[in-house]
């Protein structure tokens, strides 16, 4: 375990969670050999997932996980970010609304009726939005789930006053210093490598398996070459539609190439 | 885990109602309790969630797209979701893997329930025990159990990343079999690790039976899988201890979900009987002639009998069933032969069928029906901690008359480590509890 620096002195780290299933703030404590470090370095103010105790803000550095789906959410993410020197928005949920924002495409009214035995205690929004929607976010680090390893980079880049480095080009990038053939050359597996960011290090090609956009929208992708290359390899528009509609279906180029498809 | 239900036009005076939705797996509840002198006079737990629309947007989904998409209703334990959901449709598709397939299966599972367990025994529970709030904070006076803890815990990640791709949402799951079969040398890298955290584990459980434990027992009604070769994880017929020997198939002619009067909050029953517990006990009581001699031995040394009712024991026993794990990982890792594919091909049959597998808190059963077009037509998720949440309430009710002298800070405290006893989910567990007391 770190030595710890004096308590005062130790920067004030908080988990925040929306909604979401838990998955990018577990990641922290899947760092497993970093996790003592954080915590020395750090002072885990406020991370109700791993502790009972509470200390009171301001925080130096938020973590947020999830996204705002319910009235009660929208305003809690005020309080949130009026405690926070910096406000950082980890995994999909939180930076493009997540799986549940899929019912941003549907009529949410019908389909609280169509499933809940009471409507009228159900309170949700007619949507599910990512952080940013609402307040200003100071870094997106992408992915369902978050890469650990970029976690712990953004931590540390956040605590020595540094932009992170986190990387935006596609998980191609990465298919290509892995040293993986292309899935979709070699094997014509469809892929949205070609306009997803990494971060995952180019897991699925690697598993003889077209990526499937868990890191959301590359910088400036060309959504629609990679339909047409889509097409070409027998998709048709429903599949095309649903291949963009995952855990990043809220986020702009995804939202766009989906609808352009969705008859 | 919050199912809410579809109430049925038809069916609105009964009360009973059934699970179509479910909302998300973690995150806040609340306590309500309300206390006469000494005696309890009300217990409302209730989880609050936001809706996810899990179960409406599966509709319209290929099949093949279930795993990935269940997988995100819990970071925790997201193999009990792909597995739950693979084996329902491969039973609707009238499909059987080969052997070293489902040997894969259940390792991945082992590292699910080797790093969920141990995150709940060690970082989220025994701090209860010995009056920390977190392990962080349990590490100053032990850092040598923490320490160990959290490479057992790496361990069970490593076991899901190998053959799963990555620790929470693998994707390397598929209705099927897998994208890529590791190759044998890889799960050979494992065993050095797996044989220490034998060893360790054991130890670990041994230590942790030295924690006082509240002396208190309930006669239970547990409900678990059950298969004739082994201690049931992926795949076997669902028992219990008051008769219950059934398919998976008929879970809902055994199990509903009723309606609460003094809430909007649903809770699973065993028709015509009641509440009921799943999870590492309900599994221990009823299979416990399956662990392993390692798990049977650890638990002998840390005082358990073959039958155990005491819900705070489930620490021990979490420790009995990460021994087991860890041991069915090593006996799968030496017997592991290359699958000649993968996959099988699967195609789409029109038809229903469920799928359960035991997720480390309790069984997670999912039904399906789908079209000759492999399209979902209809998601029914039910999840292991609603099953749970009305014992828990029942355990608060025997529970607090005798602690009804604890000032209200204390009193939080005892509730949570009671509900803790049944790892509900994480973000549950640890900070579910705005508790209100009201004392007349």
């Amino acid at each position: 375990m770190a030595k710890k620096t004096q308590g005062s002195q130790r920067p004030k780290l908080a988990v925040w969670k929306f909604s979401s299933c838990d998955g990018c703030q577990l990641s922290l404590l899947d760092c497993e050999d970093e996790l003592l470090d954080v915590a020395g370095a750090v002072e885990i103010a406020y991370f109700p997932e791993a502790t009972r105790a509470v200390v009171k803000g301001p925080y130096d550095v938020s973590l947020v996980e999830g996204s705002v789906s319910t009235p009660e959410d929208a305003q809690r993410i005020q309080h949130v970010r009026r405690q926070s020197r910096v406000l950082v928005t980890i995994g999909a949920c939180a930076t493009a609304g997540g799986i549940q924002a899929l019912r941003n495409f549907a009529n949410v009214e019908d389909f609280t009726r169509a499933v809940y035995a009471m409507p009228e205690h159900i309170e949700a929004l007619s949507t599910s939005t990512p952080i940013s929607y609402h307040v200003f976010v100071d870094f997106e680090l992408r992915g369902c789930p978050i890469n650990k390893t970029q976690l712990v980079e953004v931590i540390g880049a956040f605590l020595l006053g540094r932009r992170p480095n986190v990387p935006t080009y596609s998980v191609c990038v990465e298919c290509k210093r892995r040293g993986s053939p292309c899935v979709m050359v070699a094997q014509g597996i469809p892929c949205l490598g070609p306009v997803t960011q990494a971060g995952c290090g180019a897991l699925c090609p690697a598993y003889n398996r077209g990526c499937y956009g868990c890191f959301g929208p590359m910088e400036t992708p060309n959504t629609a070459a990679c339909s047409a290359q889509l097409q070409a390899l027998g998709m048709d528009d429903p599949q095309l539609t649903r291949v963009y509609r995952t855990f990043n279906a809220w986020s702009e180029a995804f939202r766009r190439e989906s609808e352009i498809h969705d008859a | 885990m919050t199912p809410r239900k579809k109430q049925p036009a038809a069916r609105k005076k009964s009360r009973i109602i059934k699970v179509d939705y479910l909302a998300r797996v973690e995150g806040e509840g609340a306590l309500y309790l309300r206390l006469k002198d000494r005696t309890v006079q009300d217990v409302k737990l209730k989880i609050f969630e936001p809706p996810r629309f899990f179960e409406a947007f599966l509709k319209g989904r290929h099949f093949t797209e279930a795993p990935d998409i269940t997988a995100r209703i819990c970071g925790i334990c997201p193999i009990a979701y792909q597995m739950s959901a693979i084996n329902a449709m491969e039973r609707i598709c009238g499909v059987e893997v080969e052997k070293p397939i489902r040997d894969l299966r259940r390792l991945i599972y082992c590292g699910e329930w080797i790093e969920s367990h141990v995150l709940h025994m060690a970082m989220l529970h025994a701090p209860d025990f010995l009056g920390y709030e977190d392990a962080l904070k349990m590490a100053e006076d032990h850092p040598q159990i923490v320490k160990d803890a959290l490479r057992m815990k790496k361990i069970g990640n490593e076991l899901m990343s190998l053959v799963g791709g990555r620790e929470i949402h693998p994707i390397n799951m598929r209705v099927g079999g897998f994208y890529r079969a590791p190759a044998r040398h890889e799960l050979e890298a494992m065993r050095g690790e797996l044989e220490w955290a034998l060893e360790t584990c054991a130890a670990f459980t041994k230590w942790a039976s030295t924690l006082e434990f509240p002396d208190f027992e309930r006669d239970y009604e547990f409900v678990a899988m059950r298969h004739p070769d082994e201690y049931a994880i992926c795949e076997g017929r669902l028992v219990s201890n008051r008769g219950v020997d059934i398919d998976v198939d008929d879970f809902g002619q055994h199990f509903r979900e009723e309606h609460v009067a003094h809430s909007h909050a649903l809770q699973a029953a065993a028709v015509g009987r009641g509440a009921y517990f799943v999870g590492p006990l309900a599994r221990y009581n009823l299979n416990h002639g399956q662990l392993t001699a390692a798990a049977q031995q650890t638990a002998r040394e840390a005082g358990l009998g073959e039958t155990c009712a005491n819900p705070f024991k489930s620490l021990l026993v979490r420790g009995v069933e990460t021994v087991y794990a860890i041991s069915e990982a090593l006996r799968i890792v030496d017997g592991y032969v290359e699958p000649e594919r993968p996959s099988v091909e699967v195609e789409p049959q029109a038809g229903s069928a469920s799928g359960c597998t035991e997720a480390p808190r309790g069984i997670c059963h999912h039904t399906y029906t789908i079209d000759g077009d492999g399209i979902i037509q209809r998601a029914v998720i039910v999840p292991p901690t609603s099953q749970n949440q009305r014992t828990i309430e029942e355990d608060l009710w025997e529970f607090l008359p005798q602690y009804a002298d604890l000032s209200d800070e204390d009193l939080t405290w005892r509730c949570e480590q009671a509900v803790r006893n049944y790892d509900p989910c994480i973000s549950c567990a640890t900070h579910f509890l705005k508790l209100h007391v009201e004392r007349e």
